[in-house]
């Protein structure tokens, strides 16, 4: 059981902690929501909390409650650039089909 | 996929309803817009990775358009149909503009907002602006990759209703909504206020291209309040290189250059003032249009003695706006560095020595304003949790209306924060007046004359009454946008009446400034002149009252009490022509006098009359 983060994401994502001033890492999840029946959960984490299973990857520490990990086992974060636009990609190897714009999917 | 940002905890947007709110500088000379992502306010750039967007538009003969540096590049060779530095146009009559004729442009002179005949026929202020927020939001939308659900459009402090209400207008026309008009200095205050999350009074220092700005903010318990603002609008940046420019003219023993010469030796001025920010010297070499060469050395310290009465210039308004806000220098906390000009080591040594602290300077002196209602933007639009700060800002010039006398009454006082909304009851002057004007007034002079008109609407439908027995409340309210309606209710009958102000015509910060100026000049003058008028209203309305009386009841004396009376009106109306307030004040006492025995004879012929037919028992209960 896995989660990833690019070497890029895991630099940005530090970036961003540190101008945030607070906060111990990321926290990953999915929930029931939008066209395709699964959305992507994507927070800054402030503190582990009970269940939590935590991750770490290129020094980056990624929180995960136990129901979400399933869906999401695997992933690999990544952050690119698309145009003008910036932000941070899923590879999700569990997903089956995904609605056009891919912010919410089927496993 | 869509790409994704991080959320803070527990605020995950739902699949396509990602919240887009972004924070515009709709500036004189640039224009930028900024974004909260991943938690941080950043600005974005164009295609060409350039967040500065000039405000510039050019219109062309085919109805095509050019925005930004395409058209700064031509505006030489184009003048009249190039649009720069449009926000000075914002809500403004022609009238209000003042030097028109050294402008290329052509003007229409519109009722209300002025207009510009171009080669694509002839556009608003309006237009022009919604053209450059076009372009920020279309830029916005791609860099997002999604609709914008609003936008934080800054304005200048100073900047009154018809230019806010422009602002506004210009948004709405380049399908941006505004989620609010934020006050500059303000934005500014936020971008370091939470970066640095630190509570106290804060002093935002912004020195531009061609205006200079002083706010003093306190940041406590989670709520920033503008406490003053004070200002030059005609000082800048521009007036350090026309400084170098002179010296330089001295320096080579140059005089009357053509058009040419003097822009490009303002070029090499402007280029030598950035250069000594980093170095200690600056060589300005230059060949003119007649061969002459140009090639002095200026130093850092010569800079610095040509430019200290400028700098003495901005720290007179910034003393004045500290006393508005009844504070001392060392109860500032931190000072906050805004526009392009503040990165001149002068600059700063001169503000750190009138605070007696290093101001802040951290972050990018011409971003600061965008990055600071980009984070506004964020809030507004709900990504954030709700233990956030609320915003509060102050209005620039009292508001009131005009009573009797032509006196102006203030409703609500310069430097109150906004939103805000006052009541005051007002009643009528004469008996049986069954309609009342309110006139909305807007400065700090007592005289309606020396102050700014902004509407006028009328209270129909009082009950015949006595003067004075009515009760007319009129409130007064200003929105988060420092918009303003006013409405006025008869208390007894309900009839209400109100108005929205969204006054024709703008008012410059010259205007401004001037007014605030003036009203501390006449403060004397101004008290005398309240009492004499005053004096005059109280004097005419007893001179009706007793006319009244003199018809009603007149056969309650002899014709030499009548004759007596008579004389001491005349001897009032004769007082009121002149100006001697204390001559009126006598004559209205000897009137007084003069009707002391009629006023007794009137009250016992009416209490007789109102007892006449009743029980005694019917009176008691």
């Amino acid at each position: 059981m896995s989660i990833s983060l690019t070497e890029n994401a895991a630099k940005h994502v530090q970036n961003f902690l540190v101008k945030r001033g607070k906060g111990v890492g990321l926290r990953i999840g999915v929930r029931t929501s939008g066209c395709s029946g699964m959305a992507y959960k994507l927070e800054f984490a402030d503190a582990a909390e009970g269940e939590d299973l935590q991750f770490v990857s290129n020094g980056v520490t990624v929180l995960v409650d136990p129901q979400s990990l399933p869906y999401i086992d695997g992933m690999e974060l990544d952050y690119t650039l698309e145009g003008l636009n910036e932000g941070f990609k899923f590879n999700n190897p569990n997903v089956k089909d995904s609605c056009g714009c891919g912010e919410s999917f089927k496993v | 996929m869509a790409l994704l940002q991080i959320s803070e905890p527990g605020l995950s947007a739902a699949p396509h309803q990602h919240r887009l709110a972004v924070g515009i500088d709709l500036g004189t000379t640039n224009s930028l817009v900024a974004t909260v992502r991943n938690g941080i306010s950043v600005v974005l750039n164009d295609d060409e990775g350039s967040a500065l967007l000039p405000s510039v538009v050019r219109y062309l003969a085919d109805g095509s358009l050019q925005i930004g540096m395409a058209a700064q590049a031509v505006q030489s060779e184009d003048p009249q149909n190039t649009i720069v530095s449009v926000k000075r146009f914002m809500g403004r009559g022609l009238k209000d503009v003042g030097d028109v004729v050294d402008l290329p442009y052509r003007f229409v002179d519109t009722p209300g907002m002025l207009q510009l005949r171009t080669a694509a026929g002839v556009k608003s202020p309006v237009e022009v602006s919604a053209e450059i927020l076009k372009v920020l939001r279309d830029r916005a939308e791609r860099s997002l990759g999604g609709e914008l659900v609003g936008a934080v459009i800054t304005v200048p402090a100073y900047f009154d209703d018809a230019q806010r209400q422009a602002t506004k207008d210009a948004a709405k026309l380049a399908g941006l909504n505004v989620l609010r008009l934020l006050n500059e200095p303000t934005a500014a205050a936020i971008a370091y206020g939470l970066d640095n999350a630190s509570e106290g009074v804060y002093a935002v220092y912004d020195l531009g291209g061609g205006t200079f700005d002083i706010s003093i903010l306190r940041l406590s318990k989670g709520v920033f309040e503008v406490l003053a603002t004070n200002g030059d609008s005609a000082l800048g940046g521009d007036d350090f290189d026309q400084r170098i420019y002179c010296w330089i003219l001295e320096q080579a023993g140059l005089s009357q250059l053509g058009v040419n010469d003097v822009r490009l030796l303002l070029t090499h001025a402007r280029t030598a003032k950035e250069q000594l920010t980093d170095n200690l010297q600056a060589q300005i070499t230059a060949v003119l249009s007649g061969g002459e060469l140009v090639d002095v050395t200026l130093t850092r310290d010569t800079f610095y003695d040509m430019t200290k009465n400028l700098l003495a210039r901005t720290l007179q308004p910034t003393r004045k706006a500290l006393r508005d806000a009844g504070l001392a220098v060392d109860e500032v906390q931190g000072v906050v560095m805004v526009g392009g000009s503040t990165r001149m080591p002068q600059v700063q040594r001169a503000v750190a020595e009138y605070f007696k602290q290093t101001p802040l300077t951290n972050l990018d002196p011409d971003k600061v304003v965008a990055l600071g209602a980009a984070i506004q933007a964020n809030v507004l639009a709900g990504n954030r949790s709700a233990d956030d700060w609320l915003l509060l800002d102050v209005i620039p010039l009292s508001l009131g209306i005009e009573t009797m006398g032509g006196l102006t009454e203030k409703i609500i006082p310069r430097n109150s924060t906004i939103p805000t909304a006052r009541a005051q009851e007002f009643t009528t002057y004469k008996d049986g007046q069954t309609a009342m004007s309110i006139h909305v007034m807007q400065g700090e002079r007592e005289l309606v004359s020396d102050c700014r008109s902004l509407a006028q609407f009328d209270l129909r439908g009082i009950p015949p009454m006595v003067a004075g027995a009515a009760r007319i409340r009129v409130t007064f309210q200003v929105d988060a946008d420092g918009l303003l309606s006013v409405s006025a209710r008869e208390m007894i009958s309900g009839h209400e009446s109100s108005i929205a102000v969204k006054p024709s015509y703008g008012l410059s910060d010259e205007e401004i400034t001037q007014m605030l100026k003036d009203s501390a000049q006449h403060a004397k003058d101004d008290m005398q002149a309240r009492a004499l008028r005053e004096q005059q209203v109280e004097a005419r309305q007893l001179l009706e009252a007793v006319e009244n009386a003199l018809q009603e009841d007149g056969a309650l004396l002899d014709a030499d009490g009548i004759a007596a009376i008579r004389a001491s009106m005349e001897g009032v109306r004769f007082l009121l022509e002149g100006e001697d307030q204390t001559a009126i004040k006598r004559a209205v006492e000897a009137l007084n006098q003069a009707t002391l025995s009629f006023a007794q004879a009137r009250m016992d012929k009416s209490v007789s009359g109102a007892l006449k037919g009743h029980k005694m028992s019917d009176l008691e209960s």
